[in-house]
C-alpha cells in the first residue's frame, strides 16, 4: 500500500527535517513575543506555540499546487509551507517585503505562489472558499487538494456546517484540519460544544469521512494528512481530521488567561511536540543545541531583515483595492 | 433588432458565457431543474448539465463562498441569491472575504466571482422578499456593483461582470423581468462604470437606478406636456459610479433629482447628491431632489406597500419642485 511505503519512507532524515521546521516555528513565535512586548509590532497577534507539529505535519505532506486557508494563528502554517522566514517577520514588521507586501499582517499572512490563499481573521470566513476551490479541482479534474486550518470554537459557526455539507454532497478535494486546542479564545471544548472532546463527530453527522489525530505525534499527523490528501485527490471525497492539540499560551500576545488553570497550562507544557521528537530521535544535548542554535539564526537573521525592510508609501493603501 | 424580455437578457449572457468557456458555471438554489424561482435559468440545465447548472442547498454563505473559492482556483463563477433579502446572509463573505483578498493579499489573488440577485416591491410580498440593498455594498472597497433597468444593460452587464477579475453584484429587479426592449443580434459588452442618458432633456436631470428609470421615463413624458424638459440619466453601474456623466447632465439642466427604490434615508442617492453639489455647485438652479422608499420596512397590505414605495407621481412633483411648475 502506498500510504505504508510513504510511511516507511519517514525515515530519520525527514523527521530532523520536521524538528528544524518545528524548531524555527517554535523560536520564531518566541521572537514574535518578544518583539511585540518591545513594542516593535503593531497590531493584534496570536501564537500556536504548541501546536508545531500540527502544522508541520500538514503542511509537509501537502503537495505542490495544493492550497490552504489559515486562521489568525498563521505563523505556523506559513513557515511550515515554505514561506521564507524573512518575508514573514517583514509581513509583522509592515513592510513591502513581507509576504502580503504589507497589507495584510499576522492575521492575513498570503503566498499565493506556494498556495497559501490566506489567514482569516473571521472564524470559519475561509472554509467556504477551500469548500470551492476543492470544487473548482474536481470540475477541471486536477490532481489538486484545498486545505482548511481551523479550531475548535469554528465547528459552532455557520460557515463550518454550510461547507461540511456541500463539501461531502459534492465530494469537493477538500482537508479539513480541526485544530482541536480546546480553547475557543477564553472558552474551554466544555462550555462550547457538545462534542468537544471529539469533533470528528461533527463529520460524521455529514457522512464524512473523519479520523481523530495525535496532533503532538509529528509522525501521526503527517500519516493522516497523507492519507487524507490521497483520498481527497483521488475525488474520493473530503476528510476531517480532528487534531487534538494543545494551546501552550493565551489567546493573543499579551493574555493573561486569568480564565485558565495553573493545572491546564502545566498539562498543555506537558504535551510539549519539540521534547517528544526529539526523544523519539533520541538527540543529545548537544544534537539539540546545534538544531536549535540553527533555528534561532534563522530567526536573528529574519529579524534583521524585516527592520531594515522598507516601509509602504502611505498612499501604497489605494493600491491593490481592484484587479 | 430582435425584442426581448430583461429575463431572457439575464438567460442570454449567462448560456453564451457557458457556451463559450468551460470556466464559467452557475449555482445556486433551485436554479436547475426549477429554472430559478424567478424563471431566468430554465433550460440552462438541458443544454449544460448538473455539474455547471449547479442546484445548491439553501447556504447562502457557502454558495457565495463557494464562488469565491472557485474564482480563486482560476474559475468564473456565477453564483445566484434567490433574494437580495437573503444576500443578508451572505454578507460575511461578501463583504470580509471576497471585497478584502485581493487587498489583504498584497495584490496577489484576484476574485473574478459575480453575484446575481433580486428584489423589488409592487407584489406584496412583505418585509422580507422585496429589499432594495444596494446601498449597503456600494460602501465596500472591493466590491463592484452593477443594477441595470433595460434588457440590454442587463445582458451586457452581466457579461462584463462575468469577465471582470473583480466580485461583481449585479441587482436585478423582479418587476423588469418581463419588461420588453431590443437588443443586438450578437451580445455586446456594456463596460462597467459607464452611465447611458435615456432621454436628452434640458430643464432637469432625473437620475434614476432599477425600476425609477422606467417611472422617470413616464414622468418626464407627463412633464413635456407641462413644458418641461426632462433628461433621463440611468448610472447603470453603481460602484465605479461614473461621476463625470452624471455631472456633465446636471451642468447642462442646472437641476437634478436621483430616484431609487430603496429607502430614501442614507441611500445610494445621498451620495450622488454629494457628488453633485460639489462637484456642480455653481450650476445648480434649485435643491437637488431625492425620490426613494419611506422610511419603514415594506409591509403586506398593497395600499400600504404603494404608499411606502416612490410612484411615478413621486418623481413627477421632484420634478415640479425643482423647476417650480
Amino acid at each position: 500500500m502506498a500510504k505504508v511505503e510513504k510511511k516507511r519512507a519517514l525515515g530519520e532524515e525527514t523527521l530532523r527535517e520536521f524538528l528544524r521546521e518545528m524548531l524555527l516555528i517554535r523560536r520564531f513565535e518566541e521572537r514574535v513575543e518578544e518583539r511585540f512586548r518591545a513594542g516593535e509590532l503593531p497590531g493584534f497577534l496570536h501564537v500556536a506555540i504548541g501546536q508545531e507539529a500540527t502544522a508541520v505535519g500538514v503542511c509537509q505532506a501537502m503537495e505542490e499546487g495544493d492550497i490552504f486557508a489559515s486562521t489568525h494563528r498563521a505563523h505556523g502554517h506559513t513557515l511550515a509551507r515554505g514561506t521564507h522566514p524573512n518575508n514573514v517577520m517583514a509581513e509583522l514588521y509592515g513592510k513591502i517585503e513581507g509576504c502580503s507586501h504589507g497589507y495584510g499582517g499576522s492575521m492575513h499572512l498570503y503566498d499565493v505562489e506556494r498556495g497559501n490563499y490566506g489567514a482569516n481573521a473571521v472564524i470559519g470566513g475561509g472554509l467556504p472558499a477551500v469548500t470551492g476551490a476543492g470544487l473548482a479541482f474536481r470540475l477541471r479534474d486536477e490532481p489538486r487538494v484545498a486545505v482548511a486550518f481551523f479550531g475548535d470554537g469554528t465547528t459552532n459557526i455557520g460557515t463550518f456546517h454550510e461547507s461540511l455539507n456541500l463539501a461531502q454532497l459534492w465530494r469537493t478535494k477538500t482537508v479539513f484540519v480541526c485544530e482541536n486546542n480546546h480553547w475557543a479564545e477564553s472558552t474551554p471544548g466544555w462550555q462550547h460544544s457538545p462534542v468537544w472532546d471529539d469533533m470528528s463527530k461533527r463529520a460524521l453527522a455529514y457522512d464524512m469521512r473523519a479520523r481523530k489525530v495525535d496532533g503532538q505525534d509529528v509522525e501521526a499527523v503527517y500519516e493522516a494528512a497523507l492519507d487524507a490528501l490521497e483520498y481527497a485527490r483521488e475525488g474520493r471525497g473530503p476528510v476531517f481530521l480532528d487534531v487534538r492539540t494543545y494551546r501552550m499560551h493565551g489567546h493573543y500576545i499579551g493574555d493573561p488567561q486569568v480564565y485558565r488553570s495553573k493545572e491546564d497550562r502545566e498539562d498543555a507544557a506537558e504535551h510539549d511536540p519539540i521534547p517528544r521528537l526529539r526523544e523519539r530521535l533520541g538527540l543529545s544535548d548537544d544534537e539539540f543545541q546545534a538544531l536549535d542554535e540553527e533555528a534561532v539564526g534563522v530567526v536573528d537573521a529574519a529579524t534583521e531583515f524585516a527592520k531594515n525592510g522598507t516601509d509602504p508609501q502611505p498612499e501604497d493603501a489605494l493600491k491593490n483595492v481592484y484587479a | 433588432m430582435p425584442e426581448i424580455t430583461y429575463r431572457e437578457a439575464v438567460r442570454d449572457a449567462l448560456g453564451t458565457a457557458l457556451r463559450r468557456d468551460e470556466d464559467v458555471f452557475v449555482m445556486g438554489e433551485d436554479i436547475a431543474e426549477m429554472g430559478g424561482s424567478m424563471g431566468v435559468t430554465q433550460g440552462l440545465l438541458d443544454e449544460f448539465g448538473p455539474e455547471r447548472v449547479r442546484n445548491t442547498p439553501i447556504s447562502e454563505m457557502a454558495i457565495v463562498g463557494a464562488g469565491i473559492g472557485a474564482a480563486m482556483a482560476g474559475m468564473r463563477p456565477v453564483v445566484e441569491i434567490m433574494y437580495e433579502d437573503f444576500l443578508t446572509l451572505s454578507l460575511e463573505q461578501i463583504v470580509n472575504q471576497a471585497a478584502k483578498h485581493r487587498y489583504m493579499s498584497g495584490g496577489q489573488l484576484k476574485i473574478p466571482l459575480t453575484i446575481r440577485t433580486q428584489g423589488g416591491a409592487g407584489w406584496s410580498p412583505g418585509a422580507q422578499h422585496a429589499q432594495q440593498l444596494e446601498a449597503w455594498l456600494v460602501h465596500v472597497p472591493g466590491l463592484k456593483v452593477v443594477y441595470p433597468s433595460t434588457p440590454e444593460d442587463v445582458r451586457g452587464l452581466l457579461w462584463s461582470a462575468i469577465y471582470d477579475d473583480n466580485p461583481v453584484i449585479v441587482f436585478e429587479h423582479r418587476l423588469l423581468y418581463p419588461v420588453r426592449g431590443e437588443v443586438a443580434e450578437e451580445l455586446e459588452p456594456i463596460p462597467i462604470g459607464k452611465s447611458r442618458v435615456l432621454r436628452e432633456g434640458n430643464d432637469v436631470t432625473v437620475i434614476a437606478t432599477g425600476p425609477l428609470v422606467h417611472h422617470a421615463l413616464k414622468a418626464a413624458a407627463e412633464a413635456e406636456a407641462d413644458g418641461i424638459s426632462v433628461e433621463v440619466v440611468d448610472p447603470r453601474t453603481l460602484q465605479p459610479l461614473d461621476e463625470e456623466g452624471l455631472v456633465a447632465s446636471v451642468k447642462k439642466t442646472n437641476r437634478a433629482v436621483i430616484a431609487h427604490e430603496a429607502v430614501t434615508r442614507m441611500g445610494f442617492g445621498a451620495e450622488v447628491a454629494a457628488v453633485l453639489q460639489y462637484q456642480a455647485f455653481d450650476w445648480l438652479d434649485a435643491p437637488i431632489e431625492r425620490v426613494g422608499s419611506k422610511f419603514a420596512p415594506l409591509a403586506f397590505a398593497p395600499v400600504m406597500e404603494q404608499f411606502v414605495v416612490p410612484q411615478v407621481e413621486d418623481v413627477l412633483a421632484a420634478i415640479r419642485r425643482t423647476v417650480g411648475k
